[in-house]
């Protein structure tokens, strides 16, 4: 299992969602905080490549033995790609939840919608008063 | 911690899947204090059981233990829970923890006079020790499945049950409640991991052992839950004319195994569809051995032979899967 980390080059959604953007595309995951809450992964319903995911909605679920989550997009756009080697071994996400365990890459079609995303430094504060 | 019944239990220490997998491979101990004992004891006591509870009373010597029902007068069920022969006028009950109350005041609502039924649940603690190497790493000798013993552990006196709910081999270990502490440290010294009710659920599900409350209940019978093995139908205890009759003339559905031949986890409250009718799933999880989405659902009886295609809808999605023979997962010979 990965140790706790909240990289900085990365934006957050209170949903325990992340984004690394990088021009017009974006790819997203779930935190460290998220994966540590669900336990081990085993299984990782993507979206379809081509569909559109919005702000703030479902765009597939992850499950752990005991638990469903659904997954919620920090921003709009369209699936470009869906991460395999999560489809195939879903701990991938648990093991390195910011690198090989990132669940989509998308297309932004509303990229000024990243200014309302979280900083690391915000994301912490949050997982703190939550706590 | 997650509230079960009254009690702070455990779901898991570790994580379930390594819980599970050392209880298949090693073994596993699991704190099960919540389960309600209750005993009955006198000169009738063995008339009022064999009149209120589904399976054969008289096949039970001092020293033995058995799987029965306690019945609704239409052959639901109240609780599944074993009974152990404690001497010739006296029988432990132990039930489970979120029926500890339905199933006491149904016994004392049958009691006959001469026996006397009491709640001890309050003086017992409880821990399922489970996996190859159980009696091993308790010193144990091996012993027929379904008896108990009085013996001592690192000093502790306990009640060693040949009895599990995980299809492995192990027992359960009964002691007195001040030393329930002493006794887990002392099976935890001896190298056995700590598991949790999680991973108690998946165990129990890859060999298709019901849980009350989402496969079996009072609404249900017991003949449409498979469990008409428990049922001496040749007796006269509560329900049995019901079950006759059920049995005659065949259950309209039945609890079956399946599992999923697309990928997806089943559970419980899934809508089920087969060709001419429907069901639901009733317990469903990922099998930690066999790595597929496993379950239990009542499916009707002309649609449940081995083999047949269900098509369980995943919040939306339909997915395939397949009944099969019971137990889902075994151990390689």
């Amino acid at each position: 299992m990965a140790t706790e980390s909240y990289p900085d080059n990365l934006l957050y959604h209170p949903e325990h969602d992340w984004a690394r953007i990088d021009g017009d595309e974006a790819v997203l995951g779930i935190t460290w905080h998220a994966q540590d809450a669900l336990g081990e992964l085993v299984h990782y319903e993507p979206p379809n490549v081509g569909a559109t995911v919005g702000k703030d909605t479902s765009y597939g679920e992850v499950e752990s033995v005991k638990a469903v989550s659904d997954l919620i997009s920090p921003l709009t756009g369209e699936v470009l790609e869906v991460n395999q080697k999560v489809v195939d071994a879903p701990e991938t996400a648990n093991e390195d939840p910011y690198g090989d365990g990132w669940l989509i890459r998308v297309r932004l079609t509303s990229p000024e919608e990243r200014e309302q995303l979280l900083s690391a430094a915000d994301y912490k504060n949050l997982l703190e008063t939550e706590a | 911690m997650v509230p079960f019944a009254g009690w702070e239990m455990p779901v898991q220490y570790e994580g379930v899947i390594p819980e599970h997998r050392a209880v298949r491979t090693d073994a596993g101990v699991f704190d099960v204090s919540h389960m309600g004992e209750i005993e009955v004891e006198g000169p009738t006591a063995r008339d009022f059981l064999q009149g209120t509870l589904s399976n054969d009373i008289d096949k039970l010597q001092p020293g033995q233990a058995q799987y029965t029902l306690l019945t609704t007068d239409d052959g639901g069920i109240i609780d599944d829970l074993i009974v152990y022969r404690l001497d010739e006028h006296r029988y432990l009950l132990v039930v489970n923890a979120s029926n500890r109350e339905p199933a006491f005041r149904r016994l004392q609502e049958r009691e006959l006079r001469g026996s006397d039924v009491r709640d001890v649940s309050d003086d017992y603690a409880l821990l399922a020790v489970q996996g190859p190497r159980a009696l091993e790493r308790l010193g144990l000798s091996p012993g027929k499945a379904f008896t108990f013993e009085h013996a001592r552990i690192d000093g502790i006196e306990v009640m060693v049950n040949r009895t599990g709910y995980t299809g492995e081999e192990g027992v359960e270990l009964a002691c007195m409640d001040d030393e329930a502490v002493t006794l887990w440290d002392a099976v935890i010294a001896r190298g056995v991991t700590p598991a949790g009710l999680g991973a108690r659920d998946t165990l129990r599900l890859e060999v298709c052992y019901p849980l009350h409350g989402n496969d079996i209940g009072p609404g249900w019978d017991a003949i449409s839950s498979g469990l008409g093995w428990a049922c001496a139908l040749g007796t006269d205890f509560a329900g049995a004319e019901r079950l006759r009759e059920v049995k005659a003339r065949g259950p309209e559905q039945k609890l079956v195994p399946f599992t999923m031949t697309e990928k997806a986890i089943p559970r419980q409250g899934m809508p089920v569809s087969v060709p001419g009718g429907g069901g639901q799933v009733t317990s469903g999880s990922l099998s930690p051995m066999l790595e597929v989405g496993i379950g239990l659902a009542y499916v009707p009886a002309a649609q449940s032979t081995a083999g047949t295609e269900l098509v369980i809808d995943v919040r939306g999605r339909p997915r395939t899967a397949e009944i099969v023979k019971k137990p889902i997962y075994k151990k390689e010979p």
